[in-house]
């Protein structure tokens, strides 16, 4: 009998990165499923563009990098649906295809592949559209327009999200209740937050993510947006910052994402901590309405050097003790 | 009460009822036994006997000087060689061979004595230097010099009935069996140290051992039973004493600098043997486990019998066994051939089916999992890194030679990263550096 010999340990747990992409997927289930009830099935039409693209960018850079079996992670799907939900139903699909190819290819292989990219590649695809076709980013379809999946772009009569209300300044004309369940002109997996908290709350629950970057994340806002509104009513305004944009659907999905996050317990913090004073520094003063894109992606730049900065406390030494 | 605490660890399935619960232990004997002439950490020591040689149970057979534990003649019989053997680190070990007679003639070398409390601290020692005692919990480190370097020190005595790595249960079945063995050798380690406070701790998975410890501790003000919610690695030393004492042991630093001494509770109970008997480490109880195995079970074995022989006596492997390990799943080593001797720090042989085999192209997606993990408070993601990318500088940093290759990161890692594998090359590369 041949016996193997390896290094210990000899058993592992039963946690593999495909399976922590399954969680993911699953926790983006509700947020999916909000945007196809709210805008039609052409948000499932974007998705099924976004992540079919993502998916084909992926197997053609594992045969150019010849890393076979890289595709089966999942992290490509990952990839494509949260790009998907962060554009608006009303886009072409040729957008979310030339979004798709741009996150695999540019943001995510160029840079090594899984676990190495600086930048989120949805975020950094998101951006990059932003910048190429800023008005099929910008333009919402009404609440409550169902838009055909058929043709590769529609046209809508613009409708102003929330977020546009709120530069004026002046409270948007829809409930805190409206924009907690997502009755609201927004992208499409934003503006569900109950949606998206069930996933968030699912991804707690089963420890693919961590409390720190989400609640350093939105408690940030939170205080800034209560100590700083905008009109006389700081806890309404709070609550539609908190609410309407793009905010949880980032600090839930995008902010936790692994290679462009912190990994030390206290980084996390100061990184989700630091996500929020960009948010609110963003939306306040900056050219757009919605600000968390670029929050993250600015943190994204930092993450690892949190890692040097804010390492564990060591065993019996103090913050940054030195070597032996 | 403080709560017990220690940052990390894992809680792997335990799969220690497969060889719990046995009304007897068998002690089987086999034709040959291989006593290598290092069995603990420290000075080889030289044999005493030449082939030929007539030896009864219980003579010393090998010594040296220094940081050495003797070792004794497992058995009565006959010297068959003294030459370099296979053992279970992978190298080849001077080794005397023995030929088992089958009678257990035995050698009166050493007094039992009839009350420890008759003997001064230094002659307890003396004791366990002659009787060959090492860390039976696999550390094997000589346990008069571990004692004797925390003469005066300790306020905090612990023993270690933790027994913390999946599979095993060669504590608990000691608990179970010789509880009168355990309690007693804690009582000799008390009278040479002086601790202030003695804890025997133990994880609440094994309860029947437990319950053995409650009853023969009722009514004992002067020895204190912790309980600890089971978490691996709850046995290690460092972490051990962040449990139970809320004290951490700095880098490089002995136990003892803490105030605290830890000794596993098998080494108490071959010390009761070696003070009250006059028996020296001739045998410990083995638990031969896993799925590879027929009748997973513990043994008592003679210190020098092969791996196959014990493996034969628990039924044989099964057909599929990939791994052989000396040790837990967790920081076991995994042999390549059977001929190897148990050792007096050989707490199991676990037989597995499941190869555990590392990823082709592993990759690292930055989880974060064995940070959270890490008992000692390390990256170890950035030690993976810069192991490869061959930065001593950056493995200083990061404090590389803080790691005890627990193995957590390793079992954590969603990327199945062979993080433990790397961080050992890493520690060698830095030693390399650092001579320099």
């Amino acid at each position: 009998m041949k016996l193997l010999v390896t290094s210990s340990p000899h058993i592992h747990s039963t946690i593999t990165t495909r399976r922590l992409m399954a969680d993911v997927l699953l926790a983006l289930l509700p947020a999916a499923l909000a945007g196809i009830y709210f805008f039609g099935l052409r948000a499932l039409g974007m998705m099924a563009v976004s992540v079919a693209t993502c998916l084909a960018s992926e197997a053609l850079c594992c045969v150019v990098a010849r890393r076979h079996g890289a595709l089966s992670d999942g992290s490509a799907a990952v990839t494509g649906l949260l790009l998907a939900l962060t554009l608006p139903a009303s886009a072409p699909y040729w957008v979310a295809a030339v979004g798709g190819v741009f996150a695999i290819v540019v943001v995510k292989a160029l840079f090594g592949g899984l676990g190495q990219n600086l930048f989120n590649p949805a975020l950094a695809a998101r951006a990059f559209l932003m910048l190429l076709f800023p008005a099929s980013l910008t333009r919402f379809a009404a609440v409550g327009v169902r838009l055909p999946a058929a043709a590769m772009s529609v046209d809508v009569v613009a409708s102003a999200t929330p977020l546009h209300y709120m530069v004026m300044p002046q409270l948007p004309e829809l409930s805190l209740l409206d924009a907690f369940l997502g009755n609201m002109p927004g992208c499409i997996g934003e503006v569900s937050a109950l949606a998206l908290l069930l996933g968030g709350a699912y991804l707690l629950a089963r420890k693919v993510i961590t409390w720190q970057i989400p609640v350093g994340y939105l408690a940030t806002v939170a205080l800034l947006t209560l100590v700083f509104p905008k009109g006389s009513q700081p806890f309404a305004w709070m609550g539609y910052e908190l609410l309407c944009g793009g905010l949880i659907l980032g600090a839930l999905f995008m902010a936790t994402d692994y290679a462009t996050s912190p990994v030390t317990p206290l980084g996390q913090l100061v990184y989700g901590m630091g996500c929020g004073v960009l948010t609110v520094v963003l939306r306040y003063f900056g050219l757009f309405p919605e600000g968390v894109t670029y929050a993250i992606l600015l943190m994204n730049a930092c993450a690892w050097d949190f890692d040097r900065i804010l390492p564990p406390k060591r065993f019996l030494m103090k913050r940054g003790g030195r070597g032996q | 009460m403080r709560k017990a605490y220690f940052w990390g660890g894992i809680h792997p399935k335990g799969n220690k009822s497969m060889s719990r619960g046995q009304d007897s232990l068998p002690a089987p004997q086999f034709k040959t036994v291989v006593l290598p002439m290092v069995q603990h950490i420290g000075v080889a020591c030289t044999p005493l006997v030449k082939p030929r040689d007539q030896v009864k149970l219980g003579q010393k057979i090998g010594d040296g000087a220094g940081v050495c534990a003797p070792v004794h003649a497992s058995v009565s019989g006959k010297v068959l060689a003294v030459e370099p053997r296979p053992h279970p680190s992978g190298r080849e070990v001077l080794s005397v061979v023995l030929e088992n007679d089958g009678l257990d003639t035995l050698a009166p070398t050493m007094h039992a004595h009839h009350d420890h409390r008759n003997l001064e601290p230094n002659e307890i020692l003396a004791i366990v230097h002659e009787a060959g005692i090492v860390g039976m919990g696999g550390a094997t480190f000589p346990t008069d010099v571990k004692a004797f370097s925390a003469l005066g020190k300790v306020d905090c005595m612990i023993i270690n009935a933790c027994e913390c790595e999946p599979y095993i249960t060669s504590d608990d079945t000691l608990i179970c069996h010789f509880p009168q063995e355990a309690l007693g050798g804690t009582e000799v380690l008390q009278w040479t140290l002086q601790p202030a406070r003695t804890v025997i701790a133990i994880e609440d998975n094994k309860p029947e051992a437990i319950a053995v410890l409650r009853q023969i501790l009722r009514g004992r003000t002067d020895l204190e039973l912790l309980v600890l919610p089971t978490r691996y690695p709850q046995g290690a030393e460092k972490q051990l004493i962040q449990a139970v004492t809320g004290r951490l042991v700095p880098p490089g630093a002995l136990p003892a600098t803490v105030g605290c001494a830890v000794f596993n509770i098998a080494t108490a109970a071959a010390i009761w043997r070696a003070v009250y008997a006059g028996q020296p480490i001739t045998r410990r109880i083995v638990t031969i486990t896993g799925d590879g195995v027929a009748a997973p079970q513990n043994m008592i074995l003679r210190i020098g019998s092969s791996f196959a022989d014990a493996i034969d006596a628990a039924g044989g492997l099964l057909e599929g066994t990939k791994k052989v390990i000396s040790g837990g799943p967790m920081m076991g080593f995994a042999q390549k051939r059977l001929d190897i001797p148990i050792l007096k720090g050989t707490n199991a042989i676990l037989c597995l089916k499941h190869g555990n085999e590392t990823l082709e192209n592993p990759v690292c997606i930055r989880c974060a999992r064995c940070v959270s993990v890490c008992p000692m408070h390390l990256q170890p993601l950035y030690l993976y890194r810069f192991t490869k990318l061959r930065s001593v500088a950056q493995l200083t940093r990061f404090h590389l030679m803080d790691c005890i290759e627990c193995g957590c990161c390793s079992f954590i890692c969603a990327g199945q990263l062979p993080l433990v594998e790397q961080i050992r090359a890493g520690k060698q590369m830095w030693k390399e550096a650092n001579q320099r």
